[in-house]
């Protein structure tokens, strides 16, 4: 189980931090989604992973630590209203910067060396 | 009074919410008055708290009365008493120059005002570090609304980086907590401080790594090198009052390194004692050289004093570095110093943009002050103070953290670096004086907008405490370093904090 569990967090994590850095907001924003879903699995982790234990003592044999759970309801909370929030920030950058990339431009396409000295005549030419 | 220590984050929840409600929701002016009478009340009453705190020593605040480690306390001790007193002092200052028109540019600036210090304070004073995650939110959607407020271009996008950065940040954060919660069980900072000296072994190594990523999200806030390409553009575009409030943001970051290394993770805690040291001794210096450079090539004024705040955001990690009683007093005098001299500078930038046309704040020809005496005698004296030129306390802070460095080697690094940043600020500061004030083009302009007499006394508010750091300055050290001694004597500040822990 521990496996499975940690080779999960790993995933989302790796997939979390690729996405972040590209160069479009909508992937940023589901990179930090991911993120985020990795950080409450892995705080909820913390408490140790037990089979068959509630967090209230008398209830089962083994009981687990409530903390962690409390914890990740505060993350989750937290991590949903910070989403929400830069969802509607990235649209708004999207109308204001009339693009969606996170520097607000469109890198310029890399031309060439050879035929660069011909595309700036052609545009030369063109004005 | 014992409930005095939770003021400084009621005050302000209290005010917030209750300008979002009907009878202050619908119109500025009634939430104007309840900002002043709000950001008053809680100068007042951390001013009444510091007091307590120096009479009767330090204040532990446990909330529903659980007993520590259990539950969260609030910690009012020397040194978070003293930054929630700036805190609030800053408050009051930039809400008086924000009351004049500059809260008008979106809906809730007063609201999100208030929230803003309620995060700052509650940083400052919780004891429980999870605690101080959620407050670390608690400020940072304030400022990310914040930021954004009046809108425009430049905004959006500097608020896009920002938002992205401190979110990537915050996940930082939370994979720290749980690393140290899953090794240590305990997320209270004193007993974190009491249990890390029994960490062995593969465990001492994880919660190394915790520690580790802790340092990344705490230096993200604090500006340290590789993380500070947010600062410059995103303080240089934010509207005045904002980026006034800001200046203290950095400084959460310093105070949380000093309260993470030098407590929990400081000369006791075994096989992890100091673990910061060796990353903070390159950063910090970095930081002073980046900040410098970008000081000498700042084309404004407000891009001038974003690049000055990372370079005291470096000498203060410099003296996180040092590690030594001298060394943090030296830091929280002049954080106090260094706070209210850019935040005065900020403000009066704004002065400056709005009486030179499309110029604004760069450092290029334009028409002439409306106001020259006045301005040119506040920017003189808001220069004088981030250069550290002697008659005010930007002198004495820079001349206590060069003492702070004991040992030759720290002295070959610390005093030139710290001699040279100060010289650029002198080159930067003259060049811009020079270019705004006196190579004007002698047109005048028919739109004035002067400087309004609320806008004047808040800045003026802010630069009289300068000299008076200097007239009270024996008084204010004493304080300092009887707050450094505490920070550092491990007894005080973690076994006195867990009612039945004895070392």
């Amino acid at each position: 189980m521990e496996g499975i569990y940690a080779f999960s967090v790993g995933l989302l994590t790796a997939c979390g931090v690729f996405l972040t850095l590209r160069g479009r907001s909508f992937s940023v924003v589901v990179g930090l989604t991911l993120l985020s879903y990795a950080v409450n699995l892995f705080l909820f982790a913390s408490g140790r992973l037990k089979l068959n234990a509630a967090a209230v003592l008398g209830r089962s044999e083994q009981y687990s630590d409530p903390l962690p759970q409390a914890l990740v309801l505060t993350a989750i909370v937290i991590g949903f209203a910070m989403t929400a929030f830069v969802v509607i920030l990235a649209m708004r950058a999207r109308a204001d910067l009339g693009n969606d990339h996170v520097d607000g431009q469109v890198p310029k396409p890399k031309t060439p060396i050879l035929q660069k000295g011909n595309t700036s005549h052609k545009t030369g030419g063109g004005q | 009074m014992q409930h005095l220590s939770i003021f400084p984050i009621l005050i302000p929840l209290l005010c917030g919410a209750l300008m979002l409600l009907p009878p202050f929701s619908k119109t500025l002016q009634r939430q104007r008055i309840l900002s002043v009478i709000g950001t008053f009340a809680l100068l007042i009453s951390s001013a009444f708290l510091l007091h307590q705190v120096m009479m009767k020593g330090i204040h532990l605040y446990a909330l529903g009365d659980w007993r520590p480690p259990f539950g969260i306390a609030l910690v009012a001790d020397p040194v978070s008493t003293l930054l929630v007193t700036l805190a609030s002092f800053l408050g009051f200052a930039v809400m008086l120059y924000a009351l004049n028109d500059h809260d008008k540019g979106g809906a809730y600036f007063h609201p999100l005002f208030m929230f803003q210090l309620m995060g700052i304070n509650g940083a400052f004073l919780t004891g429980d570090i999870f605690n101080l995650f959620v407050f670390f939110e608690v400020l940072l959607i304030a400022s990310y609304a914040l930021l954004i407020h009046g809108g425009g271009k430049p905004r959006t996008q500097s608020a896009l980086h920002y938002v992205i950065l401190n979110l990537v940040g915050s996940s930082l954060f939370l994979f720290g907590l749980g690393i140290i919660y899953g090794t240590l069980g305990t997320l209270n900072m004193a007993d974190l401080a009491v249990k890390v000296g029994t960490l062995q072994g593969e465990n001492a190594t994880l919660a190394k790594t915790g520690a580790a990523l802790l340092l990344v999200v705490f230096g993200l806030k604090a500006a340290m090198l590789p993380m500070h390409f947010w600062l410059p553009r995103t303080y240089a575009s934010a509207s005045a009052p904002v980026a006034a409030l800001f200046a203290i943001m950095t400084k959460v970051g310093i105070y949380s390194i000093f309260r993470v290394y030098v407590v929990i993770f400081g000369d006791h805690a075994g096989e992890l004692a100091n673990i910061a040291t060796p990353w903070l001794w390159p950063l910090a210096l970095l930081t002073i050289t980046i900040g410098t450079i970008g000081v000498i090539a700042s084309p404004g004024l407000k891009t001038l004093t974003a690049n000055l705040v990372i370079v005291s955001s470096g000498s203060l990690l410099v003296c996180a570095a040092i590690h030594s009683e001298a060394a943090t007093s030296a830091a929280l005098y002049y954080l106090v110093h260094s706070t209210i001299a850019s935040s005065a500078l900020f403000l009066l930038a704004d002065v400056i943009a709005r009486q030179r046309g499309q110029a604004e704040d760069r450092f290029v020809r334009s028409r002439p002050f409306m106001q020259p005496k006045m301005i040119g005698f506040a920017f003189a004296f808001c220069a004088l103070a981030m250069i550290g030129m002697p008659p005010l306390s930007g002198f004495i802070g820079k001349i206590m953290i060069l003492q702070s460095a004991h040992t030759t080697a720290e002295s070959a690094w610390v005093w030139p670096l710290i001699l040279v940043s100060s010289l650029a600020a002198l080159v930067a500061f003259s060049r811009a004086a020079t270019t705004m004030f006196w190579r004007h083009n002698g047109n005048t302009s028919s739109d004035v907008n002067t400087a309004k007499p609320l806008e004047i006394i808040a800045i003026g508010l802010l630069l009289i405490t300068l000299p008076l750091m200097v007239v009270f300055g024996g008084d204010i050290t004493d304080y300092t370093q009887n707050a450094a001694n505490y920070l550092h004597d491990f007894n005080a500040s973690a076994y006195d904090l867990l009612p039945g822990a004895t070392p």
